[in-house]
């Protein structure tokens, strides 16, 4: 009885975010942006991320090349470091952990921000003075977070791949033009835009997770709760698209 | 004119309007009062269309808002002006943002000109050098009436005021109070007060209505109130615990 409850209440789920983005596409196609709103957005997901995005992303190149230097020891090839390094970050960490980096901290607090504005009436203030409180509120930060997660992507993976040569170079003696043209070489152009159409997905799901649940909660414990449904649901999501996309690339070839 | 009739409402198995029947007429002060989680809010927010009824009517001016599509009920709804009971400001906006947002949305003026209109609005309602504050910084007392003022800048033909002495001070109640019956005289507009305080409900008010478990039970003016014999009315006038009025109806 409580499985058939739990798949009835995520259909009910997957159907209201559906009407949900519906409408936020709806609002993105009819009316013209002003700057202003998303470039506040911008700022917040965006620039305010980098330096949290930045250690991570270091320390993550680092922990790959100390493992991946750990296992090519046996074949005395420590030289392919850099092109490890380069193909993990660029294909699937360097969006998978920026992504999960921006759920939580962005993601939670846009459902935070949106949850705290309905509970005290302002979500009602917009539809009383005529504005869709999706065209306000949510397509702003679609856009931003569609603009900013490629960005931030890239600027995770070069900064993973310096955080790998760090160890190349302290541990191996590699020299910086050599790891990076041993990067750049392995690299392809299908690895970048995998790596780019994987951020662009993150970004807009993360965008209607955490701006419909936002919209969800009644009193502040709900505001807690959809926090939390949150961060989860988009990690989940993320997770799920990954898996998609990869398989997509790799049959795809 | 606001005619309400039979209007239904529940939340999940809970029926908060059960049958409601109201009229307010054009340019009258109307006071809805309640106990405290009557429906009250529930009833105004359907009134204005912010929820739709289960069933019932609700005529604005002899058009039936329930059976509007979001766009027309979104015109329609531009008519009213609300005073939210905790203000509803925007946070993230200055007062001059908060109160100059209709015009924002809604104009092509520019931004010297809203501000302007926005100083003017403020004027009327008793607050002057606070356009670069944010709503964080006020007090009680002045977000309510920085709402008021941002419901009244673009001439609504309706103000509805949700509790609007609701948190706030004695001295600043009897401001609000002035404020309100001065706005009807001054704007000519048609006046809606929900609210739980009887006494200042009734320094406001030309007619009232009663709203008991999710019904309306009393609907006159204060000579009508004063020969009411409903034991239930005569209980909230008295403010008595003991009476029809249990708990289990609140």
């Amino acid at each position: 009885m409580r499985l058939i409850k739990g798949i009835e209440e995520l259909f009910k789920y997957i159907g209201s975010i559906g009407f949900f983005i519906r409408d936020t596409i709806h609002w993105l196609l009819v009316k013209k942006r002003d700057l202003k709103s998303i470039t506040r957005e911008v700022i917040f997901i965006g620039i305010d991320s980098l330096p949290l995005a930045s250690l991570i992303a270091f320390f993550i190149g680092m922990i790959i090349a100390f493992q991946t230097a750990y296992q090519l020891k046996a074949f005395s090839s420590e030289i392919q470091l850099a092109p490890l390094v380069a193909l993990s970050l660029v294909r699937e960490l360097g969006p998978v952990i920026t992504a999960l980096i921006v759920a939580a901290r962005s993601g939670a607090s846009i459902t935070a921000g949106i949850g705290s504005m309905k509970i005290s009436e302002q979500v009602d203030a917009l539809e009383v003075f005529g504005v869709s409180p999706i065209d306000y509120l949510v397509v702003p930060k679609f856009i931003a977070l569609v603009i900013c997660m490629p960005i931030l992507v890239m600027y995770a993976d070069f900064l993973g791949i310096f955080g790998g040569f760090v160890v190349g170079a302290s541990k191996f003696s590699i020299s910086l033009g050599l790891y990076f043209r041993m990067t750049f070489e392995a690299l392809a152009g299908k690895d970048v835009f995998s790596g780019f159409v994987k951020s662009i997905c993150f970004g807009a799901a993360i965008a209607f997770v955490s701006c419909y649940e936002g919209f969800r909660p009644f009193s502040s414990i709900d505001v807690s709760r959809s926090v939390t449904h949150s961060v989860v649901r988009s990690f989940i999501l993320i997770i799920i698209f990954d898996c998609i996309l990869t398989a997509l690339f790799y049959f795809i070839g | 004119m606001i005619k309400v009739s039979n209007v239904y409402r529940s939340f999940g198995h809970k029926e908060v309007l059960r049958g409601v029947n109201l009229t307010v007429n054009k340019g009258e002060n109307f006071l809805l009062i309640g106990r405290s989680g009557a429906g009250k809010t529930v009833l105004l927010k359907n009134i204005i269309g912010l929820l739709r009824p289960d069933s019932g009517t609700i005529r604005i001016d002899g058009i039936d808002i329930t059976q509007l599509t979001k766009e027309k009920l979104e015109r329609v709804r531009l008519q009213f002006g609300l005073v939210f009971q905790g203000s509803a400001l925007f946070d993230f906006l200055t007062i001059e943002e908060n109160v100059g947002f209709f015009l924002y949305q809604h104009t092509k003026l520019s931004r010297s000109e809203i501000r302007k209109k926005v100083t003017e609005t403020l004027a009327l309602v008793g607050l002057k050098g606070i356009e670069d504050a944010y709503p964080y910084e006020l007090s009680g007392g002045m977000k309510k009436r920085v709402a008021i003022a941002r419901a009244v800048i673009y001439n609504p033909k309706i103000l509805i005021y949700d509790e609007p002495t609701t948190g706030i001070d004695p001295i600043a109640v009897d401001k609000i109070v002035s404020l309100i019956q001065d706005l009807h005289n001054r704007l000519a507009i048609t006046s809606v007060v929900v609210t739980h305080d009887l006494e200042m409900g009734l320094k406001i008010a030309d007619r009232l209505a009663f709203l008991l478990g999710g019904q309306i039970i009393f609907e006159g003016d204060k000579k009508d109130l004063e020969k009411s014999t409903d034991t239930r009315l005569i209980q909230f006038l008295k403010g008595s615990s003991g009476g029809p009025i249990k708990e289990m109806e609140v």
